[in-house]
């Protein structure tokens, strides 16, 4: 056997037992495009919190109940948009490597991660029904979080550096109430976007 | 040059079978069409290559039904395992060897 082929192999064993147990389609682009989904959603609420009435106290949340369903929708257009383009992207990563989306790897991160986002939806939808708004933007940012940990041991180790730092926000939008909107937009926007560049340059060059 | 060949396992001269062995240490179990996949090869070839490793206790196998669907599922043993670290111990010695 000469040392080439010895380099082979190794060089192969490697890329299997990487490729079978990391999911790395995931883009940097769609980190990116989500952080940009999350500013303008932001950027939404707060003029819509700012205007009625002319009241600047962010920390009177909406307790005009005529802005609720406003709020929840800009929420939900942000998550559904978000999920979306990781989706969409990672599918045509997938196949200019030309791989399966649906396969072991992609399972089990889905797996991991849906039972912190799941308790985490359930938990703000308690939230929601006790009018708790004033944690929203905090469990969110939690859970979120944990859910990113829990999916790392699937794919970059960098996820796990972005879910304890949404943690951290979490917990710091819960020390320092009134300022939720401004911490989940660097949580849910800046981070997201500065996740995006770090992965582009790291991985897709 | 001559190098000793040992340790070099004959299970694992294939390079399709190092590579389900690769896949399986990797984790804790994978089904028939992930490694599938993962290597780019045939229904016929994979299954041949499995039963070469099933063969040797190297790998074991656990069927079940997820809805109507069939699924197996592939696991290293620990036989396996041993034989796939001595065979990466090998490697390593022979490039030491070289240098």
């Amino acid at each position: 056997m000469k040392e080439k082929d010895v380099h082979a192999e190794l060089s192969s064993i490697r890329e299997m037992m990487e490729r079978s147990s990391k999911f790395i389609s995931l883009s940097g682009l769609s980190g990116v495009l989500a952080g940009i989904y999350a500013l303008a959603g932001a950027g939404l609420a707060y003029t819509l919190m700012k205007n009625p009435g002319g009241s600047h106290d962010m920390e009177s949340y909406p307790h005009q109940h005529d802005l609720f369903w406003p709020l929840f929708m800009i929420a939900m257009a942000v998550l559904v948009l978000s999920m979306l383009t990781g989706l969409l992207l990672s599918i045509r990563k997938a196949k200019s490597r030309n791989e399966n989306i649906w396969n072991p790897v992609s399972r089990r991160l889905l797996g991991a991660v849906s039972i912190p986002m799941f308790t985490g939806a359930f938990f703000i939808g308690i939230l929601l029904l006790k009018g708790e708004y004033s944690t929203i933007s905090s469990a969110s940012l939690v859970f979120y979080g944990l859910a990113l940990v829990a999916g790392s041991q699937f794919t970059f180790i960098d996820v796990k550096w972005l879910g304890i730092a949404e943690i951290i926000l979490g917990l710091l939008a819960m020390l320092i109430p009134g300022h939720g909107l401004i911490i989940w937009a660097i949580g849910f926007g800046f981070l997201h976007i500065l996740y995006g560049i770090i992965m582009h340059f790291k991985y897709e060059r | 040059m001559k190098y000793s060949l040992e340790h070099f396992d004959k299970a694992f001269e294939n390079r399709i079978r190092l590579q389900i062995m690769s896949v399986l240490v990797a984790n804790r179990s994978y089904d028939f069409n992930g490694i599938k996949d993962l290597l780019h090869v045939t229904d016929g070839n994979l299954a041949s290559h499995i039963k070469a490793l099933e063969k040797e206790e190297y790998l074991s196998i656990s069927k079940s039904f997820i809805g109507r669907k069939p699924n197996t599922q592939y696991a290293v043993t620990k036989k396996g395992k041993d034989a796939f670290k001595k065979h990466l111990q090998a490697l390593e010695n022979l490039i030491k060897q070289q240098k």
